[in-house]
Formats: structure tokens, C-alpha cells, sequence
């Protein structure tokens, strides 16, 4: 276990490595992200509803599509000179592999997160700080759960016939159950109501994320053995 | 071939005991007080409903066992079950709406019960893209048994959102903890209408698993590999 570990470090090590010599990526998702807020602007009327009851729902479909983006990138990454294959050969488990890539993928999303929510704070005038620490909470549990996910099936669907269109497709369903969880939390968060309210939507991630993560490092080498 | 053959007379015996189920709930069994005749769909809504989970479940544990023993008879099965049970959650997804309509009044509302019978009809249908999307056989059937477990784990969260919700669908009356709350007639017609259910699964699934077996260039002789 301590070298499946160290393996997956070195891997998400790499990644990391890769993304921050060339900043592409990261740099893309990030105009992105305001992108998608700026377009929900234009998407309400704020004389009719009040920001902090479309809040959650906008701060959530932001992530989601900004995650969306930067899970496809993980095993696209190693299809050129098949560098997938070079991975697979080196002295290290598929476990390792899918551990680093999950590491990589959440600190990718977790920068994207970090860009998008304060922007989010200042375009829709939602006072984030008050709450920021259980908010931060939330958005870790949901964030966990649907990277284990996606990472799992993108590096399926990357070797597929329109990647980029099936991954969305497949992890959509997914993704949505604790995004509705995620909502709520936020929800509950932003109106200022206590945390305990939001604890049946909290545990509902946490049971999430605990099964899902579980699968998905059992259930990966299935998706490399040849 | 005999499967084949087998299948279509299960199906037309299927449909000949699915009149009767209309029949006996039409002319012998009472009304329902509050609901009138729209509670009738009941005897087809609350079935196909249970089979659009079972057969998410079965293709799950298929796909299980496939990932260990690498039966293709397994992937065939699972695949068989996946496309069934779309046809069961389709059931479920229009005979939902024809109850609601004159009942709730409107023809959908997003209840969480309808929300997440919409997830797994699309989780069906990512399966079957994931399964067109991969050229090669042996890639195929392990990808598609990754996502038939993960889409079996989803289920559990699928299911009980009822219970975690608030709902406008109707509480489960006859699969519950306590003692099925129903008269015994309706009680009656509704085990019947079951069990045609589980007669047209299972021939259904006979036929699209024979229907596999055509499809596959040498069947035969890979049958005799695995």
C-alpha cells in the first residue's frame, strides 16, 4: 500500500509537472469558468429572482462543466505516442495509475474551483466569506465523489469513437445525484441556515464518495488490461 | 434457433396474459376512491418500474461475474438485460406522465422520484452508446461491465431518493417494510400483472440474447475459447 501510494504521487506528480510548464490547460478551464458565470448573467432576471436563490444552482453548473473539460484531458494527455502504453509498462499497478490521475484531476479541479468561486462571490453579490470554511467542506465532498467517477471513465472513453462526447453522456448521470445534494447544501449554506440542516445531504456525499471511490480503484485495471 | 424461437412464444404467451392483466383490472377490480380510473396504470406503472431497476441490477452482477470469469455468454446476457430494461424505464417514463396529468395536473413535474427514473432511463442509454462507441469486442465488454457495476451502485441512491425527498410520488404501498396496504383484490391483479412482467423480462431478454448471438461473426467457436 505505502508504494501504491508513492506510485500515485509520482504519477499525479508528473501530470501536475506537465500542466504547469504549459499552463494550456489550466489557463483555458479558467477563462472558461468565467465564461459559463458570464453567460448565466445574461441567463436571469434580477429584478424577478433573487441571486442568492440561483446562486447554488449557477456555482454548481459552473463546476460541472468546468470539470467536465478538465477530466477529458487526464488520459487524452498519455494517447499521444502512446504514452498510455509506456505507463502500463513501467513497475507500477493500475491502482497507482488511477490514484495519481484521481490526484491530479482533483487539484486540477480544485484550482478551477478556487478561480470560479470567488468570481462567482463578485458577479452575483453572494457573500461567500461568512461561510466559506462548510462551503469549502461541500464542495470537497461533492468535488471527490464525480472526479473518482470521470476518472474512471475517461480513461475508457478517451479510447472510444467521440470522446468528448461520451464522457459528458455516460458521467452526467452520475454526476447529477450529488450535484442535487451539493445544491442543497449550498443552499441551506448561502440562506445562512446551519450547517445540521444540510447533515442528510452531507451524509448522502460522504456515502457517495466513499462507494464510488471504492469501485472505481477496483474497478480500473479493468479498463487498461489488454 | 431454438433460443430464438423459444423467446417469441414466451413473448406472445406474455401478451396474450398482459390483456388479461387489463382485463382483470379493468372489469374486476374496484375503483380506487380518491384516484378514479387513473389509479388503474398502477398495474403497469409500479412492475415495469421494478423491472427497470432489476434489470440495472442484473446487468450489474453480470458484469461482475464477467469481470472474473470473462464469459462472454455474461456480456451478452448483460447487454440483452440493458436494452430490456430501457424498453421497462420507457414503461415506466410514459405511463408515469398519462397518471400525472390528471392527477397532479401537470404532465411532469421535477420530483425526485421522476428525476432520478430519468437518470437511470439515461444511464441505459449511455450504457448502449459506451457499448457502440468501442469497435474491439474484448475492450467492449470490459468497459461496459465497468459501467454496468457502476451503474448498479447508482441504483441504491436512485431508489431511496424517495424516502429522502420530499415527494409528490406516491409512497411504495406494496414493496415496504409493513404489510403490503392495499385490498386484496388490487392486491391480487397487481401480483398478476407482476408476474407477466417477469414473463416478458425474461423473454424479451431471451430473444435479444439470441438476437447477440447472431450478430457475432463466430460465436460459436469463440464460445469454446472463453
Amino acid at each position: 500500500m505505502p508504494d501504491t501510494l508513492r506510485h500515485a504521487w509520482v504519477i499525479a506528480r508528473k501530470d501536475l509537472l506537465v500542466e504547469f510548464r504549459s499552463r494550456t490547460a489550466i489557463l483555458s478551464v479558467a477563462v472558461f469558468t468565467v465564461l459559463v458565470l458570464l453567460v448565466f448573467n445574461f441567463g436571469r432576471d434580477p429584478t424577478a429572482v433573487a441571486a442568492v436563490d440561483l446562486a447554488p444552482s449557477i456555482l454548481w453548473v459552473t463546476f460541472t462543466f468546468a470539470a467536465m473539460l478538465t477530466l477529458n484531458r487526464a488520459f487524452q494527455l498519455e494517447l499521444e505516442n502512446q504514452a498510455l502504453d509506456g505507463l502500463l509498462l513501467a513497475p507500477i499497478g493500475p491502482r497507482s495509475l488511477y490514484l495519481g490521475k484521481l490526484l491530479a484531476n482533483l487539484m486540477f479541479v480544485a484550482v478551477v474551483e478556487a478561480v470560479g468561486l470567488p468570481l462567482f462571490a463578485l458577479f452575483f453579490n453572494v457573500s461567500v466569506l461568512p461561510v466559506l470554511p462548510p462551503l469549502a467542506g461541500v464542495i470537497a465532498l461533492a468535488t471527490i465523489g464525480f472526479v473518482a467517477v470521470g476518472t474512471l471513465f475517461s480513461a475508457m472513453t478517451t479510447r472510444t469513437r467521440f470522446a468528448e462526447l461520451l464522457l459528458p453522456v455516460l458521467l452526467l448521470p452520475f454526476m447529477i445525484p450529488p450535484l442535487i445534494w451539493a445544491v442543497l447544501a449550498t443552499a441551506a449554506l448561502l440562506a445562512g441556515r446551519p450547517l445540521s440542516e444540510a447533515g442528510g445531504w452531507l451524509r448522502l456525499l460522504g456515502a457517495y464518495d466513499i462507494v464510488f471511490v471504492t469501485l472505481a480503484f477496483f474497478l480500473f485495471p479493468a479498463t487498461v488490461d489488454e | 434457433m431454438r433460443l430464438l424461437r423459444a423467446g417469441r412464444w414466451i413473448t406472445v404467451l406474455g401478451f396474450v396474459l398482459l390483456a388479461g392483466v387489463y382485463l382483470r383490472a379493468l372489469a374486476f377490480t374496484p375503483v380506487e376512491r380518491s384516484q378514479g380510473l387513473a389509479q388503474k396504470i398502477f398495474y403497469l406503472h409500479v412492475p415495469a418500474a421494478i423491472w427497470a431497476e432489476t434489470a440495472m441490477v442484473l446487468v450489474g452482477l453480470a458484469s461482475v461475474f464477467y469481470l472474473f470469469l470473462k464469459d462472454p455468454r455474461l456480456d451478452r446476457f448483460a447487454e440483452a438485460s440493458a436494452e430490456v430494461g430501457t424498453v421497462f424505464a420507457a414503461i415506466v417514463l410514459t405511463t408515469g406522465p398519462i397518471w400525472g396529468k390528471p392527477i397532479w395536473g401537470t404532465w411532469w413535474s421535477w420530483d425526485a422520484r421522476l428525476t432520478f427514473t430519468l437518470f437511470l432511463f439515461l444511464l441505459y442509454a449511455g450504457y448502449l452508446l459506451l457499448r457502440g462507441a468501442v469497435a474491439d469486442p474484448g475492450a467492449r465488454r470490459r468497459y461496459a461491465a465497468v459501467l454496468g457495476i457502476c451503474g448498479m451502485c447508482l441504483v441504491p441512491f436512485i431508489h431511496f431518493s424517495v424516502y429522502l425527498f420530499r415527494t409528490l410520488h406516491p409512497m411504495p404501498i406494496v414493496l415496504k417494510p409493513s404489510a403490503p396496504s392495499l385490498p386484496g383484490s388490487m392486491l391480487a391483479t397487481w401480483l398478476f400483472s407482476l408476474s407477466v412482467f417477469t414473463l416478458l423480462y425474461v423473454a424479451f431478454v431471451m430473444q435479444r440474447y439470441a438476437l447477440g448471438l447472431l450478430r457475432e461473426p463466430a460465436a460459436g467457436s469463440e464460445g469454446l475459447h472463453a
